[in-house]
């Protein structure tokens, strides 16, 4: 990283090239970066449990319902892996953009995209054989999702339009659009002939629902697509030269400028991936646990996903364990929620403060880099 | 079915922008304060949600809505001031912390809300506070002066926030920061003090923002009562190019096409409701596209300040 970063503020474009070669794994940072945000969550569930303890809860009560809800049963872990599948999937696109140094806020609109491909797609190809309708349903909830991310991209490309406020506007315009879609032409037609107008689509055809990894539990294929995609994310941004050029315009958007990379065409990719993989996160929901599309069917994983890759440093392998310990926490918290009456916002409320805590801690990681690269410098000058 | 363009009509539509800017007004006129200075605070409406809640409750609890609407105010401010810590003391990335921030307003006040207060209850709010004579022109009486004291507030805060930004040695000090917060450190001026300051004061407004939601214009508390306003008014400090009249402005243009949604779907005028509800929105990514006046934008935004940097 920071030989790279060395590299970048000389802008040799000749040099480009040079670093795609793998850099020797860095154990401290490496530690920094998982210390940091663990420590974040031993923070906020803290601080959760003195405001448990005002509002007389029992915090341990709490934790410990949540905590089985998450990991105590079979039932439980297979839930949590259902639910990291999504934040896996978001965070993927979040590392992407945050990499680029755009922020995306507009998951929930991506997934709702995806979403909505995913339903349309397997129901006006119904005939296909799965073999060829999982992978396509796959692709155009993908688009979908790209799609959405696309537009906030080129609006901040051609028109430097503030990316965080778009995608805000196009989370509410996407859940209009679905809300829209859902009362229309995608409303069950069994609902409309029971007269029960249910805002729901007709079930997909059976060949597009993905396959069950155990048996009578919600845990399906998806869970593996998103981590071998985390594995593509790792390869794309640290052994490509796109990849490379995308993480070059977030850490120094004026270096990059001058040794030839185009910044805003850069960041409206990264948008626009950044938006595919939110819309995957829809097709998995869609097609590996609904079967159908329906209201509220996000969950605020588009919010949460952040979350989950901040905790993970942006790494598309730290989210892997990030993603399953969000998804612990939402998993558990319901069923907080159902055994000791501590409301589920709960969770929200911790993972709120866990994003203060780790963009707050990002400080220290920096200085506590810059010392060290100070002090392997002036190692080296001993040396000579 | 009556027409849509009726003076009766009309009126009613113009009457309810005048609600519907208020809260508006409040957190975007706040966010000025507090962009003006360099940070933005994307938090806005996480605040504007445990305001909103902390005033409904005192509000519920002890009968009295001025108490209610300081509570409201401290809310706020402590939120304001979490917000300070970590994007200015801390130097974090402002789009996330402002997340963060939002994130932990909307759990913890429907957390409290559920633990607290539990079912749907309504308050006696603010009451329409008629202005002798004014509210006696026809026509224009109706629709500006029998508002309540709330909705008064914000009208009145546009040009206090502009007489405090552009005429007072604290607005230039804020501006100053804002654009060029090494020069202003280089003079003796506190950087982080003034960040820490002009944030809080933004906050406490959002605050206001938020009771202003609970206490005069909807008597109520429910889970995500701002649906996403607070975005909105971030979004609308962007459309006014950080001046007070051009927030004035933006917030008047969304809430008219917000209130004639509305009157649209009572009249029962055949347009979908979500198209409806949509049109806010596109309205605004489309103002985005075409009215920022970059000139405008405080130089340091978004740039935390580092002594010795640069």
């Amino acid at each position: 990283m920071e030989l790279e970063e060395s590299i970048l503020t000389s802008g040799n474009p000749a040099s480009r090239t040079r670093v795609l070669r793998a850099p020797a794994v860095d154990w401290s940072r490496i530690a920094l970066n998982v210390l940091l945000p663990a420590l974040g969550v031993v923070f906020a569930l803290l601080l959760g449990a003195v405001m448990l303890v005002i509002l007389k809860a029992n915090p341990l009560a709490a934790y410990a319902a949540l905590l089985n809800g998450a990991v105590g049963t079979r039932f439980g872990i297979t839930q949590t892996l259902v639910k990291a599948t999504p934040l896996l999937l978001v965070g993927l696109g979040i590392c992407i953009a945050f990499r680029a140094n755009v922020i995306n806020i507009g998951g929930e609109g991506q997934i709702i995209a995806g979403a909505l491909m995913a339903t349309w797609w397997p129901l006006f190809f119904h005939s296909w054989p799965g073999w060829i309708l999982i992978p396509s349903t796959m692709i155009a909830g993908f688009l979908g999702g790209a799609a959405w991310g696309f537009i906030p991209g080129i609006l901040k490309a051609r028109l430097n339009v503030n990316e965080i406020l778009s995608t805000i506007m196009l989370n509410a315009i996407a859940l209009q659009l679905m809300n829209l879609l859902l009362q229309g032409p995608l409303m069950d037609p069994a609902g409309v002939a029971a007269r029960t107008f249910l805002a729901q689509s007709a079930q997909l055809p059976h060949q597009v629902w993905l396959p069950r990894l155990v048996p009578r539990t919600l845990l399906h294929a998806g869970a593996i697509v998103a981590v071998v995609l985390a594995v593509v994310v790792y390869v794309f941004l640290w052994r490509t030269t796109i990849g490379y050029d995308i993480r070059a315009v977030g850490l120094n958007p004026a270096a990059a400028r001058c040794s030839g990379i185009n910044v805003p065409t850069f960041q409206a990719l990264a948008l626009t991936l950044a938006g595919g993989f939110s819309g995957l996160a829809g097709v998995v929901e869609v097609i590996g646990v609904q079967h159908r599309l329906l209201e509220g069917l996000t969950s605020g994983y588009g919010f949460t996903g952040i979350v989950a890759a901040l905790l993970g440093s942006l790494h598309p392998i730290g989210l892997i364990p990030a993603s399953v310990i969000f998804g612990g926490l939402l998993v558990g918290g319901d069923t907080m929620q159902r055994a000791v009456q501590v409301p589920s916002s709960l969770v929200m409320a911790l993972l709120g403060l866990v994003v203060l805590f780790v963009s707050g801690s990002a400080l220290w990681s920096r200085r506590w880099a810059a010392r060290r690269q100070i002090g392997e410098q002036k190692d080296r000058e001993e040396k000579a | 079915m009556k027409s849509v363009f009726s003076l009766g009509v009309i009126s009613g539509i113009l009457n309810t922008m005048i609600g519907l800017a208020t809260p508006f007004l409040y957190a975007a006129l706040g966010e000025t304060i507090a962009q003006t200075s360099g940070v933005v605070n994307l938090g806005v409406d996480g605040i504007m949600l445990l305001s909103a809640f902390a005033a409904f409750y005192i509000a519920l609890s002890t009968g009295s809505l001025w108490l209610g609407l300081l509570a409201a105010a401290l809310v706020g401010l402590v939120m304001g001031l979490l917000m300070s810590f970590v994007s200015v003391t801390l130097k974090a990335e402002q789009g996330v912390s402002g997340i963060g921030l939002y994130m932990f307003g909307l759990g913890m006040s429907s957390l409290l809300f559920k633990i607290l207060v539990g079912t749907v209850k309504t308050v006696q709010g603010f009451p329409p506070a008629p202005i002798p004579l004014l509210a006696g022109i026809p026509v224009i009486g109706p629709i500006f002066f029998r508002n309540s004291i709330p909705v008064y507030g914000a009208f009145l805060l546009v040009p206090v926030v502009w007489w405090m930004l552009t005429k007072t040695t604290l607005g230039l000090k804020i501006k100053s920061v804002g654009q060029n917060p090494a020069a202003a450190d280089s003079v003796g001026i506190s950087v982080d003090r003034i960040r820490y300051l002009s944030v809080c004061m933004g906050a406490v407004l959002a605050g206001i923002a938020g009771a202003s939601l609970s206490l005069a214009l909807l008597n109520l508390f429910q889970d995500n009562l701002t649906a996403g306003q607070g975005f909105i008014a971030v979004a609308l400090v962007y459309f006014g190019a950080w001046s007070p009249v051009g927030v004035l402005g933006g917030a008047l243009l969304f809430s008219v096409v917000n209130s004639f949604q509305l009157w649209v779907q009572v009249l029962g005028v055949k347009i979908p409701a979500s198209v409806a509800v949509m049109l806010p929105y596109l309205l605004t990514i489309a103002a985005l596209t075409v009215t920022i006046n970059r000139m405008r934008q405080p130089a340091a935004l978004n740039k935390p300040f580092e002594r010795g940097e640069s």
